[in-house]
């Protein structure tokens, strides 16, 4: 390739990139601000069933049922006028929303009207983020010599990580910058409303871009597809390749890539119970880390093919995941640390709480422990107070307690556990890094939006999207049935509870991996564009 | 390979059929009559998971069995 192609290619996959990671940017803070909005749109108390209910919707149905539905959409009008026109659509829808988002007034000013248009616009993200990214990777793969389209269409690949640590940077500043009153008053609607700024930059460059030249050029011939869903999916021919995709490609890298970034963060937050800010630290850098290898396995599909690149990426995390996440949960284990004992402290105190519609008294209970190895320990008990008594929950007739633990861990325990996160990051590049490039060249242009971004958005929105909230309940569901054993006086059920969860990605992985080895046939480039 | 493709087809099916036992029988039904919060699961398995893994995995299988896949080099 000449200096001034190659100049003009990288111009395309940088306007084509950053407008990605923008979506994946306004796509995450709202996973990222999870807590802080449900306290404004979803609040609990009496009646709060309702708003639980739309809360579970807004962050469900967003990134699972909605996306493959803005795949097919947005993939069948990029089919149909073009891969640019429909790319610019889902940007601004994007952007759209997630500024509107950052505008809407608390539940307490405008009622019910609140949580249900943080539910409407958190679809709509939803379907941008569906017709989004099919777009680009179609359009840069369009751009791009053959020999060369697993390299090109990797940096495309590295915008979903981007667009994460981008927004945990970005939430990590306004923290920074604000007092911990004013980021919960309006300091959160910051991230949100920063976007606009990035979408108009994003909309500016892309404005100027050109329609892909395989598909212009299809156009130009009468080649574009007129029904781009009846010939993706009606026709047996083409639907067995999308199956192909899901099952043999796509299901196992949407399950590898979400284990890695989010059930490894959701892993070292809610069952190790480390400090949110040292989570967010260690996933910054374990991400910042991994990201350069989705450009190196890219290039490198080029050269050996993408195939067993994504065959080998899935097989190491099957057999790695369950040591890995032994190893991660014992290093913030404290029955594995020594505990300096005559610096430990308790405090039981009696603390108002404007919750407590009971009396407003709560009873807390505080434990600290602190360990040989700088690891501390806090564990905080805080009981209900009903007219001065401990209220009795209704379900099961025992005392109702809230137990929040708490491990700060040490410099180096944080260290070994970004380099566990790195290493599953090398899994994610492995199996992510190519398939870009993998799923364009399995489908013709004429329908190659609509017939690539279907399976990409359900492997990763329904088979990985779900997988932190399966994996968490696989936990909670044995650690539960510990406790009855140990009630009962019987020997634990399940040896390590804290492992169930990754049966999941295991056993999608698994399945993903036979297809993938015995039916895909590891030829790249199988459509002659 | 090609007979391995298609007998494998029959295990695809098979393992449709599995994921739907286990996920509806198994999980979905004891979730929902547990009610609560294990309600949402539930729904997740029976609307989303269940049809969503069952059918591909069925069809696929189906299609392996009838040599869609096989190579034809």
């Amino acid at each position: 390739m000449s200096e001034s192609k190659k100049s003009s290619m990288f111009s395309i996959i940088g306007a084509s990139s950053v407008g990605t990671m923008i979506e994946w940017y306004d796509f995450y803070i709202f996973g990222s601000l999870a807590t802080i909005i449900s306290t404004k749109f979803f609040p609990a108390g009496p009646g709060s069933e309702t708003l639980s209910f739309l809360s579970t919707l807004a962050t469900f149905a967003a990134g699972f049922v909605v996306r493959p539905f803005g795949a097919l959409f947005f993939g069948r009008l990029g089919d149909l006028i073009g891969r640019k026109y429909t790319f610019m659509v889902t940007l601004l829808l994007m952007g759209g929303a997630t500024f509107t988002i950052g505008c809407i007034p608390a539940y307490e000013t405008i009622g019910v009207a609140a949580p249900l248009l943080v539910l409407l616009l958190r679809l709509l993200q939803g379907l941008a983020l569906g017709g989004e990214y099919g777009g680009a990777a179609t359009y840069v793969a369009e751009h791009s010599p053959t020999n060369e389209r697993g390299y090109m269409t990797s940096w495309i690949q590295i915008t979903a990580t981007a667009g994460l640590i981008v927004s945990l940077i970005v939430i990590a500043l306004t923290k920074t910058v604000l007092s911990k009153e004013d980021f919960d008053a309006f300091g959160w609607r910051i991230p949100f409303l920063a976007s606009i700024f990035m979408v108009g930059i994003s909309y500016i460059i892309r404005r100027n871009m050109h329609e892909s030249p395989l598909f212009s050029k299809a156009k130009a011939d009468g080649k574009t597809s007129t029904n781009p869903l009846k010939e993706s999916f009606g026709n047996k021919l083409n639907f067995k390749y999308v199956l192909l995709a899901l099952l043999g490609v796509t299901m196992g890298q949407g399950v590898v890539w979400y284990t890695g970034q989010f059930y490894a963060m959701s892993f070292i937050e809610k069952i190790m119970n480390v400090p949110k800010e040292q989570v967010d630290n260690i996933m910054i850098w374990g991400l910042c880390l991994g990201t350069p290898f989705f450009v190196v396995f890219g290039w490198l599909s080029d050269r050996i093919g993408r195939k067993w690149i994504m065959m080998a990426g899935m097989l190491v995390a099957i057999l790695s995941y369950r040591t890995i996440y032994t190893k991660m949960y014992e290093t913030a284990d404290i029955k594995n640390k020594t505990e300096i004992v005559e610096k430990a402290t308790s405090v039981a105190e009696l603390k108002e709480n404007a919750k407590n519609k009971n009396g407003g008294v709560d009873s807390v209970y505080t434990v600290t422990k602190v360990f040989t190895d700088g690891t501390t320990y806090k564990e905080v008990k805080t009981k209900t107070l009903k007219n001065g008594a401990v209220e009795i929950s209704d379900k099961d007739g025992k005392p109702v307690i809230e137990t929040k633990k708490t491990v700060t861990i040490n410099d180096t325990d944080k260290w070994t556990l970004t380099w566990l996160v790195f290493i599953q990051m090398l899994f994610v590049t492995m199996v992510y890094g190519p398939v870009a490039a993998f799923l364009v060249e399995m489908f013709p242009i004429k329908i190659r939006y609509t017939s690539m971004s279907l399976p990409y958005h359900i492997g990763n929105g329904i088979f990985g999207g779900l997988l932190p909230a399966i994996a968490t309940f696989l936990v909670s569901n044995a650690t539960k049935l510990n406790t009855v054993a140990a009630e009962a006086g019987l020997p634990k059920v399940v040896e390590k509870p804290y492992l169930e969860g990754l049966w999941y990605p295991i056993i999608l992985a698994g399945i993903c991996f036979v297809i993938g080895t015995i039916y895909l046939d590891g030829k790249d480039n199988k459509v002659n564009d | 390979m090609n007979a391995i493709k298609r007998i494998l087809g029959i295990v695809w099916i098979l393992i449709g059929l599995v994921a739907v036992y286990y996920l509806i029988v198994n999980q979905a039904i004891m979730l929902w009559n547990k009610g609560g919060e294990n309600v949402i699961p539930a729904i997740i398995y029976t609307v989303i998971l269940c049809p969503m893994i069952a059918g591909a995995l069925g069809t696929f299988g189906l299609y392996s069995l009838q040599g869609e896949f096989d190579d034809k080099d």
